[in-house]
């Protein structure tokens, strides 16, 4: 049994219309997602934007209600919860947000914003708090003697390590990294995912890496999960990810990463137009408007996301 | 004040009044560049490029904005120049893309119509011409159906498209000289892929220079000749872009290609951790003595922390700002 | 993203104690001259009101015929009203009884509007719901009628035109803190305090609550000056606090019919209620200017 596994998850988005707000329709923002979590692994999880790679996160965590699916935690469904064992399951599966400037409540100091999930959890006295917020600052690399000092007073990259702290507080077995490290600069994005990646090594740590950076995402990743429109398309370890991708989707999205080498011209597959919109997705697979191998099945029927053999898994009738 | 040149910046420098005190965001630039030459300006935030930019069409606030130097742009001197001829210039001869696509576009005018008003203004034509020319720039972008394209509203639109239409508004008057203002950060990779190729395709034809201001050094490997390093608001390292690659001089400019992970590279014997440059960007109010980067640079030397090292020409094309690369140690 | 913005606010080593946000408001706000105007004025309102006693052997309400309807000289620097009163004496103590009116109806207000806002933004769904058709009822009366038709069921006197006061300005507190709460409800740090497993309750006390104080508070001072107004047109109209007692819309009430004759009853009383207002307002807006969250630097 792996440590976590999400069988089906679903979030369809009412659409409400009309004088009495009558369900016209949906957007079905995630659409039948499923993967597992190993420990101590990363999976990383890329798409652009509109893909639900972030309602998916929201979801599993259940700060949104799912419309359907199941996630299991060491063999629990956390769906299936009641608000008070939600809450203590949420000491396991922690997250870290994208906007440094908004995770963190202005008003709070560094210290307390660290403290609170100790405090909801823990009933342990001021001292040993207060040695445990230092101790969390000074792990992620922060100044454990300035626990009073407010966000405002430190950069983006500071800040989002201040967020690391307080997902560690509570000796999490996942940490969930929502666009953890895309509103940072390039030298800053480093520090931390060197961060991130350390305190995996050494404390045990599973992630789930959500970004649309693949480069970043390949990285920091044992395996990887490309999403597109809702659903999963390909999820394979980083090596077949790199090296065999089959759906032309992923294909598309790796010959679009920029080379870092001026003598490399990059043969480039170019997609045509724009990402449909959830509201109205195409007919059976919802990549085939912009495919360039696209067959006449590819409008008609969905494909099956099945197993090629190897941890590879694909869902396209070309595979 | 190279005549050949198309834009010459000199010894810019640019600074904010802020509540907290003066800062200042540009300190010291020389930028050229030359007829249809394509040049990066590349940095992390607070380095002084956006600044730099919009220094040249003069975009900056009147009020709390302090100014000096030189910038020529074919001959006239853009600094000095009165409001008048500065309008006749922007969007013009000049011309500058933004980030953020929806917020540089007026939610409330059509597509066409803010294409169009590029041609009411600058070429005197009317209202129904400049619409009629705006359809056909949308079609030079490969906006599908730019005729009903034109009369929509941009937020119909994606930040793809929004990004074409602002490309055509930018290149309607055929400018000699364009500004991008970290012109894909905001798009999807898969978009800015498309994005770029149409911007090169453009600029083939249309042989204008472009400016592209960013902090992915991926665009910059792919898409310019020539790259400028900005740090702290000066400029730490000039090159053509092959030798800036291969053999990046400035501790920073090294620094920052390692922190990039690159695709791929783990399974080719590549570091498992990212090269990372310790420390933050100092604080604009609180600049280090010496060299600006000393504090977070690996191989800083005592000459690092007590004197700012000028800019040292390195064979033909190269320029470096710091003590261990070409200057006496 | 501002970078400059975050690259200055790093330079600020500062330790523990120091909050700069507060700094930074009040020097905002000693720089606006308009507020620090009404500053003054709230100040000398205040002072004045609260050493009453002290500055006025005299009392407010002792008639002396001979000297009624003097106008203002030496000995009365306001004049008198038509029972010989000092009006100087009588409007001072009127500040007393406006402050009361003022601090008491805000204070009512605020205990119960806020709490009804909290609740009614944050839990959304039903009870959201019930608590703003109410709301809408009473939104549906222009807030001075509310207070009149409330005066008309209680009766008259002090204490129910603080009743009725307070109770005018309920709705409109509900109506804005509610707005506070759902704007800040979507903040990413409530969204990670209810990751980290931050119960509701403390939620809202602990992120809720401060983040909405400002705008609150704003509005309260505002507010302050409403119900000067509305206390004053209940006593003009003869429905609020009853004479003798010196409050500025009864003597303004008292001395409607003397307006030709003798000017200066109405008018002194007119214009404190003038400055008074004048005052809680330019110190409502520059409080707004001055402690409004920067984006970027928070």
């Amino acid at each position: 049994m792996d440590l976590l596994e999400i069988k089906n998850l679903k979030m369809h988005f009412p659409i409400k219309k009309g004088l009495f707000s009558k369900t016209r329709g949906f957007v079905k923002a995630v659409d039948g997602v499923s993967f597992n979590l190993k420990k101590g692994e990363t999976l990383g999880l890329v798409g652009e934007s509109g893909c639900g790679k972030t309602t998916v996160a929201r979801s599993l965590l259940r700060l949104i209600e799912p419309t359907g699916g199941s996630v299991n935690f060491e063999g629990t469904n956390i769906l299936e919860l009641s608000k008070r064992e939600l809450r203590q399951v949420r000491a396991h599966i922690q997250v870290i947000f994208q906007d440094p400037y908004s995770s963190l409540n202005p008003r709070l100091s560094v210290g307390q914003i660290i403290a609170e999930p100790l405090k909801n959890f823990e009933n342990r006295r001021t001292e040993q708090l207060k040695e445990r917020v230092a101790y969390l600052m000074e792990k992620v690399g922060l100044n454990p003697h300035q626990t009073g000092r407010y966000p405002h007073q430190y950069s983006g990259g500071q800040r989002q390590r201040i967020g690391i702290a307080r997902a560690l507080a509570l000796n999490p077995k996942i940490i969930v990294c929502d666009e953890a490290v895309s509103a940072l600069d390039v030298s800053i994005q480093a520090q931390v995912i060197n961060l991130l990646m350390a305190l995996q090594q050494e404390l045990g740590l599973s992630y789930i890496f959500i970004a649309h950076d693949l480069s970043v995402v390949e990285h920091i990743s044992d395996r990887v999960a490309v999403m597109y429109l809702g659903k999963i398309v390909e999820m394979a370890s980083d090596y077949d990810m790199y090296h065999t991708p089959r759906h032309p989707y992923t294909q598309a999205l790796l010959s679009a990463v920029p080379v870092l080498d001026p003598e490399v011209t990059k043969k480039r597959i170019l997609l045509k137009g724009d990402v449909p919109s959830p509201l109205d997705p195409p007919s059976g697979c919802a990549f085939h408007t912009r495919c360039p191998k696209k067959k006449d099945i590819c409008s008609k029927e969905q494909p099956v996301f099945k197993e090629l053999g190897n941890g590879h898994w694909v869902a396209c009738h070309l595979c | 004040m190279n005549s050949e040149q198309l834009l010459s910046i000199q010894d810019l420098k640019v600074r904010f009044k802020s509540f907290e005190g003066v800062v200042s965001a540009v300190d010291g630039v020389d930028l050229n560049i030359a007829p249809g030459e394509t040049v990066g300006l590349v940095g992390e935030s607070g380095c002084g490029k956006s600044v730099t930019a919009l220094s040249i069409l003069r975009l900056l606030p009147k009020r709390s904005t302090l100014m000096e130097g030189n910038i020529h742009f074919s001959g006239m001197n853009m600094l000095t120049a009165d409001e008048e001829a500065l309008l006749k210039i922007r969007g013009n001869s000049i011309s500058m893309i933004f980030q953020e696509p929806m917020t540089s576009l007026n939610p409330v005018m059509t597509i066409g119509d803010q294409i169009a008003e590029v041609f009411v203004l600058h070429q005197n034509l009317t209202w129904n011409q400049g619409r009629e020319k705006a359809v056909e720039m949308l079609e030079r972008v490969q906006i599908p159906s730019p005729n009903a394209r034109s009369r929509d509203y941009p937020h119909r639109l994606s930040g793809g498209m929004r990004q074409r239409a602002m490309i055509a508004m930018a290149l309607s008057c055929q400018p000699t000289l364009l500004l991008a203002d970290e012109p894909t950060t905001a798009l999807d990779v898969t978009i800015q892929a498309q994005i770029m190729d149409l911007m090169l395709r453009l600029k083939e034809k249309l042989n204008t220079a472009i400016l592209i201001i960013t902090h992915d050094l991926g665009l910059i490997a792919e898409t310019v000749s020539r790259v400028i390093v900005m740090y702290a608001g000066q400029i730490v390292e000039e090159a053509p872009v092959g030798d800036l690659f291969k053999e990046p001089l400035h501790p920073y400019t090294r620094g920052l290609m390692g922190s990039v992970p690159k695709l791929g590279q783990k399974f080719k014997g590549g570091p498992s951790q990212l090269d990372e440059i310790k420390g933050v960007v100092p604080s604009l109010l609180n600049l280090p003595a010496g060299c600006r980067f000393n504090p977070r640079c690996p191989l800083a030397i005592a000459k690092c922390r007590e004197q700012t090292p000028g800019m040292v020409r390195i064979g033909r094309q190269r320029q470096v700002r710091c003590w261990l690369v070409g200057g006496a140690k | 993203m501002i970078d400059d913005k975050a690259a200055i606010a790093s330079t600020r080593k500062g330790n523990s104690r120091e909050f700069s946000h507060l700094r930074t408001g009040i020097s905002k706000f000693l720089r606006n001259k308009a507020a620090c105007f009404g500053g003054v004025l709230i100040f000398i309102f205040i002072i004045s009101s609260l050493l009453a006693p002290v500055l006025f052997s005299k009392d407010p309400n002792a008639q002396d015929i001979r000297h009624a309807l003097e106008p203002p000289s030496l000995k009365q620097p306001l004049g008198t009203d038509e029972l010989g009163r000092s009006i100087l004496a009588r409007i001072i103590f009127g500040g007393r009884i406006s402050l009361a009116i003022s601090l008491s109806s805000v204070a009512l207000a605020l205990l119960i509007g806020v709490p009804f806002g909290l609740v009614s933004g944050y839990f959304g769904g039903k009870i959201d719901f019930i608590i703003q058709r109410f709301t809408d009822v009473m939104l549906s009366f222009p807030p001075f009628l509310l207070a009149l038709a409330l005066v008309s069921v209680l009766g008259v006197g002090l204490k129910n035109t603080i009743i009725s006061v307070g109770i005018a300005g309920l709705p409109h507190t509900i109506r804005i803190t509610r707005g506070c709460v759902l704007s800040i409800r979507e903040q990413v740090y409530v969204e990670a305090a209810r990751a980290v497993g931050t119960r509701d309750r403390i939620i809202l006390f602990r992120h809720i609550l401060p983040n909405v104080m400002v705008p609150i508070i704003v509005n309260a001072t505002l507010f302050f000056g409403m119900a000067i107004i509305f206390a004053a047109g209940l006593g003009f109209l003869g429905v609020g606090v009853q004479p003798p007692n010196p409050e500025w819309g009864t003597m303004l009430g008292s001395g409607r019919s003397l307006l030709f004759a003798a000017p200066h009853v109405a008018t002194f009383p007119g214009i404190a209620i003038f400055l008074a207002v004048l005052g809680f307002n330019l110190l409502g807006d520059g409080l707004r200017d001055a402690l409004d969250p920067r984006l970027g630097y928070e």
